[in-house]
């Protein structure tokens, strides 16, 4: 299995805080992996670095198979390498329909003249419906996002992802709030997701994670505490200790 | 999403009509071209009238769609009246300089006549000698480019060093005023060249129209400042329409997630600000000529907030708002500062309308936003709604 994206020794601190500490992660091209650990364990900064909105103090972040760095890159050429990210809370554009909100998500070219002069080809139309289709918003198109329930808006989110093509999906907590027939859908498409992307997951939940039926794995204080089968980590005495046991 | 601009979004066609019908009702009422019911005068303020619902526009795009608040857009405003305005004076004092010296007995040559109109020009501020940036005001296409150029120059720098920074919110907002403050300043000086607090003056003297009264020449630009507005119209609206449209109204509402959908926020934010930059730029040209005079008092700070003001009684994010808005605002600000409108006697008190209008004018900005938020132009969305029912 070759590797997707490799995070060797990064570090950074906040005002003294060391927020990741000495972290080194690595996943494959078709991958999931969920990522859980108590709060401020470094879930979102890890998130934060490589997609570039934190700059570590030390370490490597490679990308693909010619190993590119991350770390030069800004917020956008990330996404445009083919990272995408769900962040925590829902955020999709309220003020515009669904439809709109995957038309301008779609992999094209990004620039202000590209997109004055943008056409929908009968592609780009294929492509939405597709993607509506997978995320169960076919008949919501026309609907404001605004208006859609917390588990559509996610959805529309990580639809908003799909569209772009990425090779690497970094979710954040896509269950949170969710009722429990969303989180079953979620978890049905994560799981489809992963048979042609890389899924990184971070979450909170043990159900939902175990439902994903992926490998694990535990940050604690920046670093990571263990690796493996969800049952694996779990038998872990340490793990026990500073997560499941509090 | 298919379809010409006019059927794809109903208000360009709307917008159009209306101005139309009232360029055709102004000409039949003129002095120039029909009945003289409207004086010269109020022509030329109904033709400002339309520079200012252009640079309305302009901001509408700026904040009202990309999110940004700029108070600094009417300093690109005022760099487009002192551009056009370097050349009329040129021209014009030129001809005066070259009638009264062929009289002479001796031919002047055309370095003495140029001479001469630079001590003409520049001696209110006690200069002889032509200031570099007087360079290009002997050129009128020079001159027009540089409306362009100018602002658009200034947009695009002071963008590029504001949004390569991150720089926004309230942050952003105090740069721009700092900008206009400062760009006001520097001209105020007697010697940065463009005469100080005296302005440039006499632009309603049109070169080369000296046999055109102005009863005809106050319609010409009544026209071409409708063009421009409607043109501009029309091109906003299409800009607005499409996926460009999309994403800047996305960078308004969430920066960070259209950052992480790989577009470049910088690179649309610098270009939505100096677009309307040049925008502005194009409607103070249009404005200084029919005011006749352009001092640096113009683009002091307050006048960037009026443009805010303009857009926000108007309405946000809907084109329309922002003409309508700055349209009834800025005519409403002419008629009770104007000294036309007649004092309230309130027996122990008169309410003295020239003083009094900022308070009204403020009274007006709350009673909106606390029953109108979406604006004069939210009301008009009500109206055509119902329509539609």
């Amino acid at each position: 299995m070759s590797t997707l994206l490799e995070v060797q020794g990064i570090s950074v601190s906040f005002d003294g805080f060391r927020a990741i500490n000495n972290l080194s992660f690595a996943i494959g091209a078709r991958e999931m992996r969920a990522v859980i650990g108590p709060n401020g364990a470094g879930k979102t900064t890890f998130m934060d670095i490589v997609t570039g909105k934190t700059r570590p103090d030390a370490g490597t972040v490679r990308w693909g198979e010619l190993g590119v760095s991350l770390l030069s890159m800004s917020e956008a050429e990330i996404a445009q390498a083919g990272i995408g990210r769900k962040f925590q809370r829902p955020t999709v554009f309220e003020d515009q329909s669904v439809w709109d909100n995957l038309r301008l998500s779609l992999k094209k070219p990004r620039g202000p003249i590209a997109a004055l002069f943008d056409r929908v080809s009968d592609a780009d139309r294929a492509r939405i419906a597709e993607i509506a289709a997978e995320i169960g918003l076919s008949d919501a198109l026309d609907r404001m996002a605004g208006i859609l329930s917390h588990g559509q808006k996610q959805w529309l989110e990580i639809g908003m992802l799909l569209v772009q093509d990425p090779r690497l999906l970094l979710v954040d907590e896509p269950a949170a709030g969710m009722t429990s027939d969303e989180r079953a859908h979620t978890t049905a498409l994560l799981k489809r997701l992963a048979e042609h992307h890389a899924v990184v997951v971070v979450e909170h939940d043990m159900d939902f994670v175990r439902r994903l039926g992926c490998r694990v794995t535990v940050l604690h204080e920046g670093s990571v505490l263990a690796e493996g089968s969800l049952d694996h980590v779990m038998a872990d005495q340490r793990v026990i200790d500073v997560y499941l046991g509090r | 999403m298919s379809g010409t601009i006019f059927t794809r979004n109903r208000s360009v066609s709307i917008f159009i009509t209306v101005l139309t019908l009232l360029a055709i009702a102004v000409t039949a009422l003129s002095e120039g071209y029909g009945t003289g019911a409207l004086s010269v005068s109020f022509t030329k303020v109904l033709g400002m009238t339309l520079c200012l619902c252009l640079a309305a526009l302009a901001m509408d795009l700026v904040w009202g769609y990309c999110g940004i608040l700029s108070l600094g857009h009417f300093a690109f405003f005022g760099l487009g009246g002192y551009m056009i305005g370097m050349w009329l004076m040129t021209a014009r004092t030129e001809q005066v300089v070259r009638a009264n010296l062929s009289e002479a007995v001796i031919p002047p040559t055309e370095g003495e006549i140029t001479a001469a109109t630079a001590s003409q020009i520049f001696s209110v501020v006690g200069a002889t000698d032509w200031p570099w940036m007087w360079a290009a005001s002997d050129s009128l296409i020079l001159s027009l480019v540089l409306v362009v150029a100018v602002p658009g120059l200034l947009a695009l720098v002071f963008g590029w060093l504001a949004f390569r920074s991150r720089v926004t919110g309230v942050y952003l907002s105090i740069l721009t005023q700092a900008m206009t403050l400062a760009l006001s300043l520097y001209l105020f000086q007697n010697d940065t060249g463009l005469r100080g607090n005296n302005g440039l003056s006499g632009l309603q003297n049109i070169p080369g129209l000296e046999t055109v009264g102005q009863d005809r020449i106050s319609i010409w630009f009544f026209w071409g400042s409708a063009l421009a507005l409607g043109l501009a119209y029309i091109g906003a609206a299409w800009m607005v329409s499409g996926k460009f449209g999309n994403i800047i109204r996305g960078i308004r509402d969430d920066e960070q997630r259209v950052r992480f959908l790989g577009y470049r926020v910088e690179i649309y934010k610098l270009f939505v600000f100096t677009f309307t930059g040049c925008l502005c730029g194009i409607a103070g040209a249009l404005y200084y000529p029919q005011a006749g005079i352009i001092n640096p008092d113009e683009i002091a700070p307050i006048a960037s907030i009026y443009l805010a003001v303009w857009v926000a009684i108007g309405g946000r994010g809907r084109l329309y708002g922002a003409v309508i808005g700055a349209a009834a605002v800025s005519l409403l600000s002419t008629y009770f500062t104007g000294g036309r409108a007649p004092n309230l006697d309130l027996g122990l008190f008169t309410i003295d309308w020239v003083d009094w209008w900022p308070v009204l004018l403020g009274l007006g900005f709350v009673l909106v936003t606390l029953f109108a938020p979406k604006g004069l132009g939210g009301l008009v969305d009500l109206i055509i709604r119902k329509d539609r029912a």
